[in-house]
């Protein structure tokens, strides 16, 4: 109980004096778990809907192993970008391993099932309500892709958001490519993992609070902008 | 001559899971006045309507438009009997189809008012559609259809739950359709609404068509006795 008060307390004192490194990590952490997100809704938010409305031979089982995939261990994630961004590895000219951008793909590959596999639910209902009229008005699939992702856009925001909660939560994958290497690779999961490590369990706690308070502003601050409960009922 | 919107169809057959819901059909549809399928429910009307709208696949046969099939299915629109609301506004709603076809946002934006008037919901362009009552999302639905100016439009059973008032507004919409030459081919299970708008009937059952010919001479005599029962509120089968 100490702890807890301890680290509330570490966690109030590093907001209001704007520690440096505080400020450094987070700032960190919302960029790679947002360029993740945008990164991964561009891929899974067509892919999702796609699914939803194309018939095609194997379709059953592409959903089956999507939702398989979201339950991607992140660690194995992790290793796998290891070794392909490693020297050795067939993308190690890049340099990328040990840099924010490996974490960002690491954390792409663990959240676009999640985000492709909730966007699939939802569009298969609304494409159950539209199926009729989008055939009826002679649409192209590319404009029953966009018109059912622009009607579903709040459902969606929800798949968008689930998906950047698991990002910014990660730790295991981000900590092999990344390396939490301070001041280059040191976000607030992988902070906490050493603070915890080094023992300074108030500090630890203290950086678990904001990555909380990090992850409900940002979940409501999408809220406000997108206007959900004020145009909620449709 | 054909008019370039008229339609034949040729020993159409449509089997879901191996069991006939329609045909053989063999039929001749000129290219104007309004055209009402009767029947009764699981006769075909709806998967008729469908097959002419080029949404249901037939199992054997021909459908022939007097155009070429992508030019027929852009000039027609369809009205659904329970009408499928986009979730946006009634604005948006009656912008959708114009913006389909790439039209400029001014032109949109005066067509969306002026039909918005044509169809009394002038005041509630910027309600979200699925809000309205069940008259008021029928006339958006069928706004919707209209503001595309389709050669020809398909209607199932747009006035079912809707109450007299509704009824008459909708039809007075069909009628100015009609005098701006949109075909219309819809199906009703009111026979006071076939006596004011039909200028010809199709009159279906068990998937076959069992008459065909002008509204007046089917109510004063029709042709089979299946007809003749309907008419009388009989049960038919």
């Amino acid at each position: 109980m100490n702890e807890i008060w301890s680290g509330i307390q570490a966690a109030f004192w590093l907001i209001i004096t704007l520690d440096a490194d505080l400020v450094e990590i987070t700032l960190r952490s919302l960029q790679v778990s947002l360029s993740a997100l945008v990164v991964a809704c561009v891929i899974a938010l067509p892919f999702g809907t796609w699914l939803a409305i194309r018939r095609f031979r194997y379709r059953r089982a592409a959903i089956a192993t999507l939702n398989a995939l979201m339950g991607l261990p992140p660690v194995v994630v992790g290793l796998i970008v290891y070794l392909l961004l490693s020297r050795s590895g067939p993308f190690g000219v890049l340099g990328l391993l040990f840099t924010p951008s490996a974490m960002i793909i690491a954390q792409i590959i663990i959240i676009t099932p999640l985000i492709a596999s909730i966007t699939h639910q939802a569009m298969r209902e609304l494409w159950a309500e539209y199926h009729d009229l989008l055939i009826s008005l002679n649409t192209t699939k590319r404009q029953r892709v966009m018109t059912l992702i622009w009607d579903g856009r709040r459902t969606l925001m929800t798949a968008a958001l689930a998906g950047f909660g698991r990002a910014i939560g990660e730790v295991g994958a981000i900590m092999i490519v990344g390396g939490n290497i301070d001041h280059a690779t040191r976000v607030l999961t992988t902070a906490i993992a050493l603070e915890t490590g080094k023992g300074d369990f108030a500090l630890a706690l203290g950086l678990g609070f904001v990555l909380i308070a990090l992850a409900l502003v940002v979940n409501l601050a999408i809220h406000a902008l997108s206007r959900t409960e004020r145009e909620g009922t449709w | 001559m054909n008019h370039p919107m008229s339609v034949c169809l040729t020993n159409v057959v449509v089997k879901r899971r191996q069991k006939v819901v329609l045909g053989p059909v063999n039929l001749d549809l000129a290219a104007s006045g309004v055209t009402i399928v009767l029947g009764p429910n699981g006769a075909g009307k709806t998967t008729l309507l469908k097959v002419l709208h080029g949404v249901e696949r037939v199992s054997e046969g021909v459908v022939q438009w007097s155009v070429p099939d992508v030019q027929a299915r852009q000039s027609q629109a369809y009205v659904f009997q329970s009408p499928i609301m986009l979730r946006r506004s009634v604005r948006q709603n009656l912008a959708y189809p114009l913006e389909l076809l790439g039209q400029p946002k001014s032109e949109i934006a005066r067509q969306v008012v002026d039909w918005a008037h044509s169809i009394g919901l002038q005041n509630a362009l910027d309600l979200p559609a699925p809000r309205l009552s069940g008259g008021e999302r029928q006339k958006l639905a069928l706004g919707r259809a209209l503001i595309r100016k389709p050669k020809v439009l398909f209607l199932d059973e747009p006035c079912a739950n809707l109450d007299g008032r509704s009824t008459r507004e909708i039809e007075t919409l069909l009628r100015d359709a009609t005098q701006t030459g949109t075909r219309i081919i819809m199906t009703t299970h009111d026979l006071g609404q076939v006596r004011r708008l039909a200028g010809d009937v199709l009159f279906l059952l068990n998937g076959r068509v069992h008459e065909q010919g002008g509204a007046s001479a089917f109510f004063t005599d029709p042709k089979t006795p299946e007809a003749k029962a309907f008419l009388e509120g009989d049960i038919v089968e």
